[in-house]
């Protein structure tokens, strides 16, 4: 089938799927985090809706970037991290013994700061996944996934001729959507990006949010981010952090044009951060 | 401190001055840098100068060719050909027969010992093998390569002096053809050896003055004490030391009489003068013959006939030739005699110079020529490869585990200090392990591959794990983290992904620990791998010796061309060396990827 055909398709009933409130994909409770004997994270409660996209925003070290580490359990890399109170994925508590971190990354997959694309050809990064996961058995059911992961990522009409070539070859906005490919091509329920476009000059990261603007109708998104128009262009949600506490969250809307914390209302007009 | 205006501050005097200083430090760091660089380069100049100089020896090799009649009465007297009985003993004679073939006027016995001495064992070993492989050549004659003695190459590669032609003028009347002969010559000609021995005798006068010296010094030495004793009146003291000055003295008075003499007769040379070894020897070439000079006056020599004179009729002319070896007898491992037989063949065309593969091809033996590296080159090759599959799979396991799964704790801690200190550890302790362990509990054979590969690889283990860790430790986490947040466990992440990329580091740490393994001696000293090796080890599990050591062993034997094949075995040995970092060089390229 076309692949284009395909995608229309699946837009169409994800359309229908919609409901009119956002269902909470993820949610955390009374998170604590600890490094070591220091805490970054106080107690924080929030939803992540499904098919949107939620924005975390806040000074440097305010512990944005430690929650969304929270929520695919990438700070079990770190020893002396410890994370208290419940994070769910749905219905799954995440920090449970029963749930396996590595299946759980295969759930809630990540984009990080600087684009980091293994040493390998494109074809190569974008088939990794899938092939660990073993969600392709034949050469050209990967070809397939690799193709349209690379078309949803939007970077399939400018790497077709050289699917063989090193992926590291790539300028930094390519492989920032390599990067995203990769992380879609697993097909995640939830995508986490840390600073997608922190090292990015702006007409890749145009082109990344535009991609964001796509993948939120199949996927649920939490972008870490400093530029707080980018926060106010892509998300639908957005959660204000301070010195690691949850200071507000809300409609993008509302955050942006009518914040209730003093601090948020200081963030976002530039007095500090 | 005093307020200063700001634009003068960079541009004032004491400024300028801190400058002029800190160029200075500059460029005397840049100047003890080039010498450094140029110290080492000295010494590696001096280095590769004296192998070169050595190995030049090495390249080739001499062969006697003669015609060697396979005689069945000396090879096969019962004539069933079975050739595994053929006696060596059968085939010396064989081959010693053919030599005084070719000498018939060199008397039998004993006195035709140097003669067969210029021949190397190896010839015999080797007329029986061919003949064993082709008994059907029994009876009839051929042309055989025969390997020349160490000494005999050495000797026609120029190292004891060649025979250099000094100016022959007149007539020379030999007086007989055989024994001892006298010739006269009608001319100047033999002053040239007079004067060489007169030169002789003044640099030994020269030296007994300086021991007559020496000994005066001990006089006057003595009698200042005498007279510090008296002065303290101990009888005892001033006793012994009467009886030192006497000593001296009469040591003293001997060497002023041997100078006397020899002034007188350095006086008396017009008449005649007696060569002996200390000085060059002299040959003179006449009638197809050739006679060692032993005496001689200014008219004539006399002397001994090394190779009989066809005729005893005079000599014009031309036809006659005087010639030197300017280095003594006594300096050098080849007789006159010798030299005689040697230059009979080289004139007979009967030498043969061929490329030394011997020395690559051929096992240890403690016969110069013979000693070849092959079996030390196999036995390296052997404990390389025990080394390589020990070390390699379990320092780079070692190392990932350490430095990905590991908790980081006080016990880790611990285990890398260890490690770390057990690359500095003196390889000799290895060696000491292996004796204890390895052969004594764990009863591997003594001077195996697989004992001396055990414990090198216990030596190169801690190299291994030490680069292998900071290769790994080099790989950015972002890529980890790549592979993590797609769902790859940490064992998938760490095998696809960081090593690939660790594997360049690694290889080299590894090289760089079996070349230091390669040159490694000690440990193999001590568990017995310095075994005289004759037969080429096949196996990990054969007796074995290793190329540092053979090196070793070699550099031991006093012989000139031992001492040879030891700067050669050297460069066998650095040429390993050079072709193990090349192949790191190669996997380095080939692994390295750039992200």
């Amino acid at each position: 089938m076309d692949p284009e055909l395909t995608e229309l398709a699946e837009r169409a009933q994800n359309e229908q799927n919609r409901p009119n409130g956002h269902i909470a994909k993820m949610t955390a409770r009374k998170v604590d985090v600890f490094y070591g004997d220091k805490q970054a994270l106080f107690a924080v409660d929030l939803d992540v809706s499904d098919r949107s996209v939620t924005s975390l925003i806040g000074p440097s070290g305010c512990g944005k970037s430690t929650f969304l580490r929270c929520l695919n359990r990438m700070n079990d890399v770190i020893d002396i991290c410890r994370v208290d109170g419940t994070i769910k994925l749905q219905e799954d508590n995440i920090y449970e013994k029963t749930i396996d971190p590595v299946q759980l990354r295969a759930r809630v997959g990540m984009v990080f700061q600087k684009p980091n694309p293994f040493p390998k050809s494109i074809f190569e990064n974008v088939a990794y996944g899938p092939k660990i996961h073993g969600m392709a058995t034949s050469k050209s059911e990967l070809e397939d996934v690799v193709e349209n992961s690379l078309i949803k990522a939007g970077l399939f009409n400018e790497v077709k001729d050289r699917l063989y070539e090193p992926g590291t070859g790539l300028s930094g906005g390519q492989q920032q959507r390599l990067c995203i490919a990769r992380a879609i091509a697993v097909s995640p329920e939830v995508i986490l990006m840390d600073e997608p476009c922190s090292a990015l000059d702006p007409i890749a990261t145009a082109k990344i949010e535009e991609l964001i603007d796509e993948l939120k109708e199949n996927f649920c998104i939490v972008i870490v981010t400093h530029s707080m128009q980018q926060a106010a262009r892509v998300s639908q949600k957005t959660a204000f952090f301070h010195l690691g506490k949850l200071v507000e969250e809300g409609e993008t809307n509302q955050i942006f044009t009518n914040p209730v914390d003093q601090r948020t209302q200081d963030y976002i007009t530039g007095r500090f951060g | 401190m005093e307020q200063q205006d700001i634009s003068t501050r960079h541009t004032s005097k004491k400024a300028k001055v801190r400058l002029a200083k800190r160029y200075a430090f500059e460029r005397r760091f840049k100047m003890f840098g080039i010498l450094a660089i140029l110290i080492s380069a000295a010494a590696l100049m001096t280095l590769v100068y004296t192998i070169a100089v050595k190995v030049a020896g090495v390249f080739t090799e001499n062969y006697i060719v003669l015609d060697v009649q396979y005689d069945e009465k000396i090879i096969d007297p019962s004539g069933e050909r079975k050739t595994e009985n053929f006696e060596l003993s059968a085939f010396r004679k064989l081959v010693r027969t053919t030599l005084r073939e070719n000498f018939s006027y060199v008397p039998g016995g004993r006195q035709a010992f140097p003669l067969y001495r210029l021949l190397s064992d190896a010839a015999i070993l080797e007329v029986r093998k061919h003949i064993q492989a082709n008994p059907e050549l029994i009876g009839s004659t051929e042309k055989f390569p025969l390997l020349a003695d160490d000494v005999t190459n050495l000797y026609l590669k120029g190292y004891y002096g060649t025979l250099e032609k000094l100016p022959s003028f007149g007539v020379a009347q030999p007086v007989g053809t055989s024994d001892t002969i006298e010739v006269f010559v009608q001319s100047n000609s033999l002053n040239v050896i007079l004067q060489a021995k007169k030169d002789f005798m003044a640099k030994e006068i020269r030296r007994l003055n300086r021991q007559v010296r020496a000994q005066q010094r001990g006089i006057d030495e003595f009698n200042k004490r005498i007279l510090a004793a008296e002065t303290d009146q101990r009888e005892q003291d001033i006793a012994k030391f009467k009886r030192e000055v006497q000593t001296y003295t009469s040591r003293r008075d001997a060497l002023q009489k041997e100078v006397s003499d020899l002034k007188l007769r350095i006086k008396a040379l017009g008449g005649e003068a007696a060569l002996n070894k200390d000085i060059a020897s002299f040959f003179l070439k006449i009638n197809g013959g050739m006679v060692k000079v032993n005496k001689i006056s200014p008219d004539r020599i006399e002397g001994v006939v090394y190779r009989p004179l066809n005729s005893d009729a005079p000599a014009q002319e031309g036809q006659w030739e005087l010639l030197v070896n300017s280095k003594p007898e006594n300096d050098r491992k080849i007789s006159d005699q010798q030299i005689a037989w040697i230059e009979k063949l080289k004139e007979q065309g009967k030498i043969k110079e061929i490329g030394n593969w011997r020395f690559l091809t051929a096992n240890f033996s403690r016969e110069a020529e013979q000693a070849g590296v092959w079996g030390a080159v196999a036995g390296s090759f052997w404990t390389m490869m025990i080394t390589l599959l020990l070390a390699f799979p379990i320092g780079v396991t070692a190392a990932i585990y350490l430095e990905e799964f590991a908790p980081k704790n006080w016990f880790t801690n611990l285990i890398e200090v260890n490690i770390n200190n057990l690359a500095a550890v003196p390889s000799i302790i290895f060696g000491l392990l292996g004796l204890a362990f390895v052969i004594g509990v764990m009863g591997v054979g003594r001077s195996t591959p697989l004992s001396g590969g055990i414990v090198l690889a216990l030596m190169t283990l801690p190299t291994i794990i030490i680069a292998a860790r900071a290769a790994i430790k080099a790989v950015p986490p972002s890529i980890r983290e790549a592979a993590l947040g797609i769902g790859a466990s940490k064992n998938q992440a760490v095998f696809h992904h960081v090593l690939p990329l660790a594997m360049p580091g690694i290889l080299t740490g590894t090289i760089i620990g079996m070349a230091q393994a390669l040159g490694e001696t000690a440990p193999l000293l001590m568990i017995g791998m310095n075994a005289f090796v004759v037969d080429t080890p096949t196996w990990f599990t054969d007796t074995a010796t290793a190329m540092p050591v053979q090196i070793f062993l070699m550099a031991d034997f006093p012989e000139t061309a031992f001492q040879m094949k030891t700067s050669a075995a050297i460069i066998v040995l650095l040429l390993f060396l050079v072709v193990m970092n090349a192949v790191a060089i190669f996997l380095r390229q080939r692994f390295e990827r750039k992200w």
